[in-house]
């Protein structure tokens, strides 16, 4: 059979007033991996719900292997394989008995059954794990036990629903090896993501904004149409490369303008020249040079081709930001920080120290010990031995005092999501202890400078995501911080918000902010002055990400991506560890 | 390739292995499928009682004499009071004011000189208002005892006293008026209601919490298996903590056990369909565990708990919240149980309380097949 | 210090006020628990089904029957035909109290020897079947006074008036609905406090409370505060209902009402806390309340009195606070306890109060190091 596996056909669904799609008309081929790709909140589970026939669209129709999606749900659940999102395990059953209950739902018996137990155990590597519970095992694991309890029978058509979500590179990596491997036996893949470097590993692509197909075809297909307007600006002065950034993103004709480690990325409209790097006043040494466009500046040139630009006006000025007292060279310093739970090392002496105003990020995969160094930093968790200090104050001995010199987000946007915009702002202002004309002030300027204002009456839990966001980081700075702390702030959040975003901390930082931040997006990572790489609850290596990147160049990889340079780290570690011991 | 039917059995094995496994591991499941019913069976074995059998009474005598202190001995000897004698009535009904006395008896200073005349040397008795239900007994046992003083009395001087009418009470079932006896009983059906609304509305709602709900109903898997799966465990679950409940009522409480076993198991194994099928429409709707669990209590718990005539007598209720009453089974079962215990197998109880129960439990079971769907809106 | 404290305060209120859900929770289940429970939850016994068996023809029998079917507490009387039917109407449950008058029963009133009523009751309610006797021993009693009078019989030494104080006719829902103003604030109280930390956990901000300057302390005061105002709202809304809905007397001082029912709120938003500062999710918290209510009102006293309870439980429903307000709110409403009873109920409260709350802000320090 050649024909489609799955046709799409004019679909819109809509849930009460909200269209969570409009007009998606797509095809999904076999034996190839077909990403679907978009922002959170773009509709992709939606999509893929409707194809498993678990939701009923308002209009149009789904065939999936000749079947219809609202008809012959059952006979597509005989065909189909589904990995929702986090994975759909049981976590207090184990893993033998997470694939027997999946056997036994699909009725693999007998010696069928031992063989697939076999094939798929080898497969995932989890064969020595079958006793342990689904819900001690890590990420990685949990999803490739997932994606073996949809294997047990095997699919024509294998669904999976954010499978790289929570996953830490190495096993992102191996996934898709996996899932290499079925697509070479026939099977058809969908596979949704918010990443969209994974979009260039796809055979084609489904690109999803706001519920609307922006575009289908081959990855190659999108980066085609904007080669030749890439560039990147190298040889900065590390010390003024903002500024060059606020220039490049004022001249007309820049789509897209971003730090990436030592150098600035610029996507250029069509028909638009580069500018050069005198006009962009980048310095002597400084050259722009024409690279390979990225899946990703395809997209963001996509986006505001269609006038989706995103605001990046006037930034708003933290209250005051005084020179903190103390080592400039030493914003934040940790020494030996040691944190035990049990008998477990969650984090094993690790030292480091920030200056004032660097962005500083801590860079590792889950449970690798960078939240517990970050919670300990910031005084939410206790430590166990060693020392931290914030402006040269210690948060066992002067915690109000430290904690009024720092602002904190976290990944979840921690907001009251009851209260209105403006009760969040004055809740906050009245926490770090502002009242009277600063108060209002404060608040005001806030919301002006975040363009929060339409919304001051609104719930903060019914804000879009991006102003969400916004509010979150208006609500940590309002009260002048020295230093701002991050918490993975961009996660799930589409390219366009992540970058007005980043322009905000781009601002802060230059006005002596001093920024630490945890992320497991690599490119998030090259928005660092120096990023810090936390493996098994050690730091293996602090450096700017050119100079990582530097270390993992080889003969057969003479451009390696952050990533690459990450995963030969942790390879080198363990390689070293196992040697050690 | 294995037939229809096989692969439909085979796939309600693993579901039903599943939720047992996950039953067995989970520590709430456990706690509200036995140490919450045990809790229950204890404090209202032990804790909860409307016997009076210690009612403080205050005897003001403010005259002491020969009769009086007869009357004082026919109330110490009363095995339901407990006497305090008194001169002042002031200091008697300081403390009944102050709840340390349930009732006060006066005996006027010339309670003597006037004995023998009807109308003239009453015997007052003042009862806590505040205590409404126990004021009621110790209405009936100051009478009893008052009615065996005054014929002992007319007896002793030789008056040619005759009672008009003598009542005599018999009471079945349970002589002694144990309240333990009916209302251990009935908690059964409150502790059945907590494992099959509370229980059940939880576990599912969190399947769909989890997501897990989502994997479940993307495979073949038909509505049959996936309600029988969840009914056969938390069926056996309900029973077994049912048939605990019956070993300590029996052999803890001393609770008799008139009527059989049988109808025992099958009235209660009726109500436990009935219950469960509430849960498991309860976690459809709502699909989260934090409003199952309000929804579970305040329809479930509540209304087994006040409207089933397991503590409050239904009759005495107003007539909007009796007619409420039909609409919870635990009612039903309530009065089979009691039943079954304190009488026998009453077929012209039972037979009704178990066709109402039947059919709200085929109400609910219908119901939660035509909201459970295999899809996600 | 105010400024951080008064931000804390109006947020904790607005946050309670504006999710939908946890009004919900503040609104709906006590004002529905308040009207089935006080309607509910009574032991008056009345409309009391009874049956008949006369086997007597003459007049004095059907005197003694007619006031039977007279009395107001009775619904209807079913006349039996046969010595089988007795068993019939009880075993149904088609009576609870069968009244029995043999052949001979005029015949021996007249002849002055004693006339037998039996009386059959159905011990399956053994407090119905107390309080139908006590109906039906009065109904003979007066007969029989009635009997004495009309026929010079020589009577009993002296009678027995009974008189109940603070509740005239006994009714439940005098008794009932001030308990109801402990039992619905306390619910209201506890799953409040033992919320709010779980939800700001779950939502990821009680982190963002840490990092404030915010101290402990304030965090918790910041907590109890909004917790007691809800409560004394919600019992003032339950105090007003008491009045002019269901029309119970109000004898006592107001004050000295509120004064303890601030003591009261205080011990169970200590309970709260502790039980927030030891569960991870709302899922748990409630669980937790649950399992902390359900002992506290039953052992308060509110349902069944105090004192038929064994010693050792009796001992230690002395930890309950809810059973010391439980005196305090009914010994007001009916009995305008005077103020030294009322504070000998208090101090307790508050050494609960102190014990609770100390533990939760030791455990909230605890967890927090």
């Amino acid at each position: 059979m050649t024909g489609p596996l799955v046709t799409i056909d004019d679909i819109t669904c809509r849930f009460g007033k909200r269209t969570a799609l409009q007009g998606i008309c797509a095809d999904i081929a076999p034996g190839q991996v077909t990403g679907l790709v978009g922002p959170d909140g773009a509709g992709k589970t939606t999509l893929i719900r409707l194809i498993a026939g678990l939701l009923r669209p308002h209009s149009g129709h789904i065939t999936v292997c000749g079947f219809d999606s609202v008809g012959q749900a059952e006979a597509i659940h005989g065909v189909v394989g589904y990995m929702p999102q986090r994975f759909g395990l049981y976590e207090d059953l184990t893993v033998a008995e997470n694939l027997n209950l999946n056997a036994d739902l699909r009725a693999v018996t007998g010696q069928e059954r031992s063989q697939a137990f076999e094939r798929l155990l080898g497969f995932t590597g989890l064969a020595p794990f079958t006793k342990r519970l689904a819900g001690a095992l890590s990420g990685g694991m949990k999803q490739k036990l997932g994606l073996a309890c949809t294997l047990i029978r095997p699919p024509r058509l294998l669904l999976l629903d954010e499978p790289s979500v929570g996953v830490d590179p190495l096993s992102r990596r191996e996934l898709w090896r996996m899932v290499h491997e079925l697509v070479d036996q026939g099977i058809g893949v969908l596979w949704s993501t918010a990443y969209l470097d994974e979009a260039e590993r796809c055979g084609s692509v489904l690109l999803l904004n706001d519920g609307k197909l922006l575009n289908s075809g081959a990855p190659r297909g999108m980066t085609d149409r904007i080669s030749g307007r890439t560039f990147v600006v190298r040889g900065l002065d590390p010390a003024g490369k903002r500024l060059v950034l606020d220039r490049a993103r004022q001249r007309v004709g820049v789509i897209d303008a971003l730090i990436q480690g030592r150098n600035i990325r610029l996507v250029m409209a069509e028909g638009a020249a580069a500018p050069t790097a005198n006009e962009l006043e980048a310095g002597a040494d400084a050259a722009v040079e024409p690279v390979r466009p990225r899946f990703e500046d395809a997209f963001v040139s996509l986006l505001r081709g269609q006038g989706l630009t995103s605001n990046t006006g006037a930034l708003p000025q933290g209250r005051t930001s005084e020179t903190p007292p103390g080592d400039p060279d030493a914003v934040v310093e940790a020494r030996d920080l040691t944190r035990r739970f049990g008998s477990f090392t969650a984090v094993d002496r690790i030292s480091f120290a920030v200056r004032r105003a660097e962005i500083f990020g801590l860079l590792g995969p889950n449970g690798a010990g960078k939240s517990t160094t970050f919670k300990m930093l910031c005084g939410l968790l206790p430590i166990t031995s060693g020392t931290a200090r914030l402006t040269g104050l210690s948060l066992a001995e002067a915690p109000a005092l430290a904690r009024a010199r720092l602002g904190y987000m976290s990944q979840k946007f921690s907001l009251y999501p009851d209260l209105s915009v403006q009760q969040n702002l004055e809740f906050f202002a009245g926490a770090y202890g502002l009242s009277g004309r600063t108060r209002r002030e404060a608040v005001g300027g806030m919301k002006e400078g975040f363009g929060l204002e339409p919304f001051a009456a609104s719930n903060a839990g019914e804000l879009p995501l991006g102003f969400k966001q916004r509010l979150a980081l208006a609500c940590a700075i309002m009260h002048g911080p020295a230093i701002l702390f991050l918490d993975e702030p961009t996660s799930g959040v589409d390219p366009l918000t992540r970058r007005e975003f980043w322009s905000h901390i781009n601002a802060m930082a230059g006005q002596g902010v001093t920024v630490l931040v945890t992320t497991h997006f690599m490119d998030e990572a090259e928005y660092c002055d120096r990023v810090g790489i936390v493996y098994g609850g050690v730091m293996i290596a602090t450096a700017s990400p050119d100079d990582l990147k530097e270390q993992a160049r080889t003969p057969d990889l003479p451009d390696p991506s952050l990533e690459d340079a990450f995963i030969r780290l942790i390879e080198r570690h363990d390689r070293d560890r196992k040697a050690a011991a | 390739m294995m037939t229809q039917g096989a692969a439909r059995r085979l796939r309600l094995k693993g579901l039903v292995v599943k939720e047992t496994l996950q039953i067995l591991r989970d520590p709430s499941s456990l706690l509200i499928a036995f140490v919450l019913p045990v809790l229950l069976l204890l404090l209202f074995g032990y804790g909860v009682s409307l016997d009076a059998n210690h009612i403080r009474i205050a005897l003001v005598v403010e005259n002491p004499t020969p009769e009086a202190e007869r009357f004082i001995a026919s109330f110490a000897n009363s095995s339901y009071f407990e006497v305090d004698v008194m001169r002042h009535r002031a200091t008697a009904e300081e403390d009944l004011v102050a709840g340390r006395m349930d009732g006060v008896v006066v005996l006027r200073a010339d309670f003597a000189a006037r004995l023998g005349q009807w109308d003239m040397a009453p015997i007052q008795l003042l009862l806590d208002g505040t205590e409404a239900n126990t004021a009621h007994i110790v209405r009936g046992y100051a009478e009893g005892v008052w009615l065996a003083w005054a014929r002992q009395e007319a007896m002793s001087r030789g008056l040619p006293i005759a009672i008009p009418v003598v009542a005599e009470p018999r009471i079945w079932f349970n002589p002694e008026l144990r309240s333990r006896n009916f209302l251990v009983p009935g908690l059964i059906a409150i502790n059945m209601t907590l494992i099959g609304t509370l229980l059940t509305s939880l576990v599912v709602a969190r399947e769909w919490e989890r997501g897990t709900m989502e994997a479940l109903i993307s495979t073949q898997t038909g509505l049959p298996e996936l309600l029988a799966g969840k009914l056969i465990p938390y069926f056996v679950l309900g029973m077994t903590a049912m048939a605990l409940s019956v070993a300590m009522a029996v052999f803890q409480f001393g609770v008799p056990i008139r009527g059989s076993l049988m109808v025992l198991f099958g009235a209660s194994a009726i109500f436990l369909v009935g219950a469960l099928a509430m849960g498991l429409l309860i976690s459809t709707v709502t699909r989260n565990q934090f409003v199952a669990g309000q929804v579970a209590i305040v329809s479930g718990f509540l209304p087994a708990f006040m409207l089933s005539g397991f503590v409050f007598e239904i009759g005495s209720m107003p007539g909007w919240i009796q007619v409420l009453t039909h609409a919870v089974a635990a009612r039903y079962f309530v009065s089979t149980l009691q039943t079954v215990f304190l009488a026998g197998d009453i077929w012209s109880v039972i037979l009704p309380d178990l066709g109402a129960m039947t059919l709200i439990a085929l109400v609910f079971l219908a119901a939660t097949s035509v909201r459970t769907r295999k899809r996600l809106d | 210090m105010w400024t951080r404290l008064i931000a804390l305060i109006v947020k904790e209120l607005l946050s309670v006020w504006r999710d939908r859900k946890s009004r919900f929770v503040l609104v709906v289940p006590p004002l529905v628990q308040l009207f089935v429970f006080s309607y509910a939850a009574t032991y008056d016994v009345t409309n009391v089904r009874i049956a008949v068996f006369n086997e007597d023809a003459g007049a004095p029998s059907h005197d003694l029957i007619a006031r039977f079917e007279d009395a107001p507490d009775f619904a209807r009387v079913l006349h039996l035909g046969s010595e089988a039917g007795i068993a019939e109407a009880i075993d149904s449950k088609e009576a609870v109290l069968v009244v029995h008058l043999g052949p001979g029963f005029s015949r021996d009133l007249l002849a002055g020897a004693p006339a037998r009523a039996q009386l059959i009751l159905d011990g399956r309610g053994s407090n119905t079947a107390q309080v139908v006797m006590g109906y039906a021993t009065s109904i003979i009693n007066n007969f029989n006074r009635d009997w004495a009078a009309a026929h010079s019989v020589p009577v009993l030494p002296a009678p027995l008036i009974e008189r109940a104080w603070f509740n005239p006719n006994l009714m439940s829902l005098w008794v009932v609905v001030p308990g109801l103003v402990g039992i619905l604030t306390q619910v209201v109280a506890l799953v409040v406090t033992a919320l709010s930390v779980a939800r700001e956990r779950e939502l990821g901000t009680f982190d963002q409370l840490l990092v404030t300057p915010l101290r402990p302390w304030e965090i918790l005061v910041g907590k109890i505060v909004p917790a007691l105002l809800i409560g004394l709202a919600e019992g003032t809304v339950i105090v007003v209902a008491a009045l002019f809905w269901f029309r119970v007397p109000l004898v006592g001082s107001l004050l000295l009402l509120y004064a303890s029912l601030f003591v009261f709120l205080l011990s169970i938003i200590g309970v709260g806390l502790f039980i927030s500062a030891l569960s991870g999710t709302q899922q748990q918290a409630i669980l937790g309340a649950f399992l902390f209510l359900v002992p506290a009102i039953i052992l308060s006293g509110f349902a069944t009195p105090i004192e038929n309870m064994p010693e050792f439980i009796q001992a230690l429903t002395l930890g309950n606070p809810m059973r010391h307000f439980l005196t305090i709110v009914q010994g007001i409403f009916l009995k305008d306890l005077p103020a030294e009873l009322v504070f000998a109920r208090i101090w307790p409260m508050a050494a609960i109060g102190f014990v609770t709350l100390g533990s939760a802000v030791w455990l909230f320090r605890h967890r927090l190091r």
